[in-house]
């Protein structure tokens, strides 16, 4: 059944991502698109974006949005219902614990300890994405045909702006899109 | 008093669905508005406890957001408040992204719609890179040879071992935890996350 697979998957999700913000999206990776294949590669790519441009953390959203591109409506409330009530649960428990004996250095320790192998489940699907959007087949492979040269230095001047000029993000994507609007425009002429 | 308490439970409501319709930049920022809200200017919660409280929304898995609404909730009205703040906060995302994906399925095979999504997939690809080297420089700095190699080790593991990413988390976490145990009892001497803790404590305070 389409509605407890939707929110047994993110359930996992809302488990299993310690740290917050991107944190989750390797596990939304595993789930909609290794596991289940609800999404594409491209689709999912351009969920982070949505994501990354709306209000909302990123787990909620891609539940949300998994949910209805898969089952409608109802499919939306079963992924969210899903990837929030772990939150319920464990910062409930926890909020109770705290509240009684005002500890929490052990917590905080091992989630200090998580933080090397949850930069690194983010590293591995921001590569994903590159290659999907370098490569013309979606495939890592070096011939000189199959590499889209116009992203690689959409990529290039993005990370300028981002890390030399620090511009917002947002803005950042959106010029990226609309150089290849740009583009799209010029080969209609 | 009950008048109080559904006064408490409405502005839990108000705030958290306000918050989270409005703030972008995700849960760090959403976690700073919501002591500004119910410390600075409700005074409902005091500072030294909000800072607790905001270590249980981030230590804790899953949405830091939603985890900030529960704790607050929680601790102002118990399990109603928590109820209340959740459905306040997961509200706008449902209802902005029902939209965005009714809209997605209809506009994306239109070509201009097409061409903008695709080049912004490079740039949210710039965005990870740039929030990666952030992360990735913050672990390499504490010099922490343990870190390093569980950091390697978790990359290789997954993007060239596919193993499953519940599973990497489980096994640090296990393994982070065996290791602050045994930091814990061997009194003295200079455990590798004190430092990096208290700063981050002068950080929120800041």
């Amino acid at each position: 059944m389409i509605y407890l697979k939707l929110f047994l998957s993110f359930l996992q999700i809302g488990a299993f991502s310690f740290g917050g913000g991107y944190a989750a999206m390797p596990l939304i990776q595993e789930q909609v698109i290794t596991l289940n294949h609800w999404l594409t590669m491209d689709t999912f790519t351009d969920l982070v974006t949505i994501a990354e441009m709306t209000p909302g953390p990123i787990a909620v959203n891609a539940a949300t949005f998994v949910g209805t591109q898969v089952a409608g409506p109802l499919g939306a409330l079963s992924a969210t219902a899903g990837c929030i009530l772990p939150s319920c649960v464990f910062v409930t428990l926890l909020a109770w614990v705290y509240t009684r004996y005002r500890n929490l250095a052990l917590l905080q320790n091992t989630l200090a300890s998580l933080r090397p192998a949850v930069v690194a489940m983010i590293a591995k699907a921001g590569l994903t994405i590159l290659i999907s959007a370098f490569f013309l087949n979606g495939t890592f492979s070096l011939a000189l045909s199959n590499v889209s040269i116009r992203m690689v230095c959409y990529f290039i001047i993005a990370v300028v702006l981002l890390r030399k000029a620090k511009w917002n993000p947002i803005l950042v994507m959106v010029l990226c899109g609309v150089f290849e609007v740009g583009y799209y425009i010029l080969t209609i002429l | 008093m009950e008048n109080q308490k559904n006064n408490v439970l409405l502005k839990l409501f108000t705030s958290t669905l306000y918050l989270s319709t409005f703030t972008f930049g995700g849960g760090y920022v959403i976690v700073t508005l919501l002591k500004d809200r119910f410390v600075d200017h409700y005074h409902w919660i005091d500072e030294e406890e909000m800072l607790d409280l905001v270590a249980i929304a981030q230590s804790s898995p899953g949405a830091i957001a939603v985890n900030g609404a529960i704790v607050v909730g929680y601790k102002l009205a118990g399990i109603p408040g928590v109820l209340i703040s959740v459905l306040g906060a997961v509200i706008p995302p449902m209802v902005i992204l029902s939209l965005v994906s009714m809209c997605y399925t209809a506009f994306s095979t239109n070509p201009f719609i097409a061409a903008m999504l695709s080049g912004m997939r490079a740039g949210v690809g710039a965005v990870i890179a740039s929030v990666v080297w952030d992360m990735g420089r913050n672990v390499v700095k504490t010099k922490d040879w343990v870190n390093i190699a569980v950091m390697l080790i978790s990359f290789c593991a997954s993007y060239f071992g596919g193993v499953n990413v519940v599973f990497i988390i489980l096994a640090v976490a296990l393994f982070g935890m065996i290791r602050s145990i045994i930091a814990g009892k061997s009194a003295g001497t200079t455990d590798a996350f004190s430092s990096e803790k208290r700063s981050e404590k002068e950080g929120s305070h800041s």
